[in-house]
């Protein structure tokens, strides 16, 4: 391609070594770029045994943890977690939005659970609405920038993580609950750990 | 294109909005559904992805809009009402990424392929004047005896037609 | 029994296609025409064994035979019969069947023609062929059995291909129904038309690749495979027309187009093909820019490929797609196979890809043609950008974005009008030189034409301030570009038209014929051309013009826009039965009278239908419709039992009409420059002059 090629190769001029360079190099860029997309894309939701590294939510007004307007999952080391996603447009929420507040009274007292409602991609006033209606206690804050639901890679609401004492997460329920026992089953066997 | 416009139009009306302050603060009292979707059309709501939020049938999306004819209600601008959902959402809620932070690349990398697919070309205009001079010293008959055969039987068909 | 003969079927033409594979390979190292022959035989045979695949795949979905997971998947009993036939491509596995049986016709018809002068093309064109159709049957094969039943077990039913241990075989009494969005006409025609263009496109590259392969880089490649590329072209333009008159249909915002990652994803082959049409006419009449039409071909596969990867595999796909589909990483793997392998012959053959002519003018009609070719690339690229980059911001800031509308109509804009302008100055330069001059003077007479009607334009909006918005500067540019553009191309036909007439003493409309069909490709680019001057009218009309209202209204209460006016008359809910008398689908209707200036003109029917089997609602608009402007209603939501009424979106959509005109010039145009030629290549000893008379006096 260029001018200052010495004669004699001038019939015979190649892909010049840089564009060749810049070729492949493009190419293996692209194709990295499309594999860890692709991968993301079927890793589908975190999984069981791993371990949930830190988050915090912001609270909605009028609920509190510990005192305090936000919640910091690495406090919650030694305690049982059971982590609810959900949104206020969601009717299977609706289902399961009364047993998980009866699991969270039944547990509240022993102190060594702690429910956290995630509220997905909602409008406040709805969503306080929501939890009106259904008299929801435990602590619920809004995914900010939906950063806590794409850490998680939730394929939709509702959907609840189980995590044992030491931040592992042990069980994942896809859709909603059909009742109390479902849950308190699943909180049982990680205090029973 | 039209977003464009409708940027540059919105630009206008809060300029004359800073120029009367008086009427830009008093709250319209219920915002009419087009006051809702002149802003709902540039933004995405996560829950349907590539539907406008103003066409989208979702529950969600019904909640949306009703909370941007709340917020206008308020007095909030279009600006601010994007910024809040900015803030609740995330920057995907936007039809086009803001141009800060990593996602300037999209606003600039196209225009530097554009100068560079130029500049090639260029390069490639002069390149075929020049050096295939030399190319040609060295092979004289670039074409094949076959080629010429057919630019010959090409010629005779052109002064057929 | 049937579901499992038709994977048998599957099976064998999976291990057909690989034996042709080995079989032209074998040859090639041998040079035994024995095995070579052999290879293309068994590439004939996938052909009828695909389908009897497919016929097996229809006659278990006209069957209602809810066994098998794909049936239920896509079609009930209260579909249609032609809807329950083409479901067949309303799901991936079903799709991907009949892309393999599309993939096959294509590739029996191109080995069934004469092969006599291009023997060493034929064992490489065999190979790409039967590899690419290895690859899709195989993802059938392993991933996407269409024929996959329903089981039951202890744990409960599941889908698979074979017996599990103990199972009983599973029949639910009905399916789930195709996605009602999947029951327009135009959404029934559409992915045919698409992977027609889609798979056509594998033949120019297969005969690149020979060509590469062989060092028989000369003309006859692209010769061979004009016809073919144009008919690949005129199946993707096709399909993407009919894409955007169902999205303005049936998904209800008012549009045509919405920059979908799924719509840019068939576009983007289409840019590199549009482009390598116009760019090959340079190598044929100047032996120039051999390299530049090898990488646009391999491009356009490359597109095609990835396009049906990114969306299949759910890479581009949302939080909400439940769909995962396997087939992603079996893709990656043959779209970077694809890709390198590519780039290495090219990069090879490099050498040999001289160039026989030079560039002597900027403005020759080939420096033009470059231009054309830049600019597509250009919009190209910023589709290309566009799709990945969402990719890109998530895997370095963990962040989401979206880019929609916005960017790509800011940033292809002003290409597409550069474009347009390029197709009016272009057709009046020379091949070899042009000056300044020359070209001045060729554009003097269509220039004070549209100076003229752009006037009146513009008088006319002058009379109708109202109409000037925001867009005007842009409108009007576009405008004049397009006009232009118009008065030469027609100015074109007409020259040339009147020079025949003058010389043959003919009328000058026989003239026109008979000049069109001696020069097909010439005349059928002119015709596309025009088709597409008419569908840029269209667009800037609906792009710039459009304008929208919404309101609930009670019965007898009106909405004013764009000089219409609408009265919501009636409301209507009622089921509508299948054929069995079972309800189908809920419909509710409002009744809605149209007047102009307190005309009547007439009464539209916005619906909105929710279908009981797929449990999903879809919107249909009343339009009224006519050259001028769409007036298109939908029916957005609706109180039954309470006085509020309903509430409409109104859409005004002036010119949109010229869109789907010039379309259908456009598929004319294209038509006339891909019809075969009376007697290409008939006979050996007239085949080199046929094979150059596609392309005299141009």
């Amino acid at each position: 391609m260029t001018e200052t090629l010495p004669v004699q190769e001038a019939p015979k001029r190649g892909v010049p070594l840089w564009a060749q360079i810049v070729v492949w190099t493009g190419l293996v860029v692209l194709l990295a770029v499309v594999a860890l997309g692709l991968r993301r894309a079927q890793q589908g939701t975190v999984q069981p045994g791993e371990v949930i590294p830190d988050f915090s939510l912001t609270l909605f007004d009028g609920y509190e943890f510990e005192g305090k307007e936000k919640v910091n999952f690495s406090e919650l080391r030694g305690k049982v977690v059971v982590i609810n996603f959900w949104a206020s447009w969601c009717k299977p929420c609706e289902q399961e939005a009364a047993d998980l507040e009866a699991a969270w009274r039944y547990y509240q007292p022993t102190g060594e659970v702690v429910f956290i409602g995630i509220d997905y991609v909602d409008t406040e006033p709805e969503a306080r609405g929501y939890l009106t209606k259904f008299d929801i206690t435990y602590p619920n804050g809004p995914d900010l920038a939906t950063r806590i639901s794409q850490f998680f890679r939730i394929k939709g609401v509702p959907e609840t993580y189980f995590i044992d004492r030491n931040g592992v997460l042990q069980y994942i329920q896809v859709g909603p609950f059909s009742n109390e026992t479902q849950i308190r089953q699943q909180v049982d066997k990680l205090l029973n750990q | 294109m039209k977003r464009l416009t409708f940027l540059f139009f919105f630009v206008l009306v809060l300029a004359l909005a800073v120029g009367m302050p008086a009427s830009a603060q008093s709250p319209n009292p219920t915002p009419s559904d087009d006051e809702v979707n002149a802003i709902a059309r540039d933004m995405y709501c996560p829950v349907c992805e590539n539907t406008p939020l103003d066409v989208c049938p979702t529950q969600a999306c019904i909640q949306w809009r009703e909370l941007i004819r709340l917020k206008l209600s308020e007095g909030w601008t279009e600006a601010q009402i994007k910024q809040y959902f900015v803030d609740q959402y995330g920057a995907r809620v936007l039809s086009a990424p803001p141009a800060q932070g990593f996602s300037v690349l999209i606003y600039i990398v196209p225009p530097i392929v554009l100068a560079l697919g130029v500049f090639i070309v260029l390069r490639a205009f002069r390149s075929m004047h020049k050096p295939l001079e030399s190319s040609a010293r060295e092979t004289p008959p670039a074409t094949t005896p076959d080629n010429d055969y057919l630019r010959r039987v090409e010629e005779e068909l052109q002064k057929r037609d | 029994m049937l579901a499992d003969f038709g994977y048998g079927i599957l099976v064998i033409t999976f291990l057909v296609s690989i034996y042709a594979i080995f079989a032209s390979v074998f040859g090639q190292v041998k040079k035994s025409q024995k095995w070579i022959e052999s290879s293309r035989l068994a590439m004939q045979l996938t052909f009828p064994l695909t389908t009897l695949a497919s016929l097996v795949m229809i006659y278990l979905l006209v069957s209602n035979d809810y066994n098998v997971s794909f049936v239920y998947q896509v079609s009930s009993r209260a579909m249609p019969t032609y809807l329950k036939v083409t479901a067949l491509w309303g799901g991936q596995a079903g799709s991907l069947l009949f892309w393999s049986w599309l993939l096959s016709l294509f590739m029996t018809a191109v080995t069934l023609r004469k092969w006599d002068r291009d023997r060493e093309f034929l064992p490489w064109v065999v190979l790409v062929a039967s590899i690419t159709l290895a690859f899709f049957i195989g993802l059938n094969v392993f991933y996407e059995n269409p024929f996959t039943r329903f089981w039951q077990t202890f744990s409960g039913v599941t889908p698979a291909t074979f017996r599990p241990a103990g199972a009983i075989p599973f029949t639910p009494a009905d399916g789930s129904g195709l996605n009602p969005l999947l029951r327009h006409p135009g959404m029934i025609i559409h992915p045919p038309m698409l992977y027609l263009g889609f798979v056509g496109f594998v033949i120019p590259y297969a005969f690149a690749i020979a060509a590469l392969v062989t060092g028989r880089t000369d003309d006859r490649w692209t010769h061979i495979t004009r016809r073919w590329t144009l008919w690949a072209w005129l199946f993707l333009s096709l399909g993407l027309v009919l894409g955007g008159r169902w999205a303005y249909d049936v998904l209800g915002w008012g549009g045509y187009w919405g920059w979908d990652p799924v719509e840019i994803a068939a576009f983007m082959p289409w840019l590199t093909g549009t482009a390598f049409l116009h760019s090959v006419m340079i190598q044929e009449k100047r032996g120039m820019l051999k390299h530049w039409n090898m990488i646009l071909v391999i491009l356009t596969y490359s597109l095609v490929i990835f396009g049906t990867f990114l969306t299949r595999s759910g890479v581009l796909s949302s939080v909400h797609s439940f769909a995962q589909s396997a087939i992603g990483p079996a893709f990656f793997i043959f779209i970077g196979l694809t890709f390198f392998a590519s780039a290495a012959l090219l990069i090879w053959r490099w050498p040999e890809l001289k160039a026989e002519a030079q560039m002597t003018s900027v403005l020759s009609r080939e420096a033009l043609f470059l231009l054309n070719n830049l600019l597509f690339i250009a919009i190209l690229v910023v589709c290309f950008w566009g799709v990945i980059f969402p990719l890109i911001s998530e895997l370095v800031t963990g962040a989401k974005v979206t880019v929609g509308p916005p960017f790509y109509e800011r940033a292809t804009g002003p290409l597409f009008a550069a474009l347009v302008l390029l197709m009016g100055v272009a057709p009046l330069s020379a091949w070899g030189h042009s000056t300044l001059k020359t070209l001045g003077k060729a554009i003097v007479r269509p220039l004070v034409a549209a100076v003229i009607v752009m006037a009146a334009i513009l008088v006319y909006f002058v009379l109708n301030p109202h109409l000037i918005n925001g867009y005007f500067p842009y409108a009007v540019i576009g405008l004049f570009v397009t006009i232009m553009t118009a008065f030469v191309t027609l100015y074109e036909f007409w020259r040339a038209a009147e020079a025949r007439s003058r010389a043959q003493k003919e009328n000058i409309f026989v003239s026109l014929w008979r000049l069109a069909g001696r020069n097909r490709r010439r005349y059928g680019g002119y015709t596309i051309h025009l088709g597409v001057i008419l569908m840029a009218v269209g667009i800037i009309g609906i792009e710039m013009f459009q304008t929208e209202t919404q309101g609930t209204i009670a019965k007898n209460q009106s909405i004013q826009l764009a000089g219409y006016t609408m009265t919501f008359k009636e409301l209507q809910e009622f089921d509508l039965l299948d054929a069995r008398g079972a309800p189908m689908q809920n419909v509710t209707r409002a009744t809605v009278d149209v007047h102009q200036n307190g005309q009547y003109l007439t009464t539209l029917y916005p619906r909105r239908d929710y279908y009981y089997d797929s449990e999903q609602p879809m919107t249909i608009p009343g339009v009224r419709s006519t050259m001028q402007d769409d007036f298109y209603i939908l029916l957005v939501d609706w109180q039954p039992m309470s006085n509020i009424g309903a509430t409409f979106k109104v859409y005004h959509n002036p010119m949109v009409n010229w869109l789907w005109f010039g379309s259908a010039i456009f598929i004319l145009g294209t038509f006339i420059a891909a019809w075969p030629e009376k007697d290409p290549e008939k006979a050996p000893a007239r085949a080199r002059k046929s094979s150059l008379a596609y392309q005299p006096g141009d």
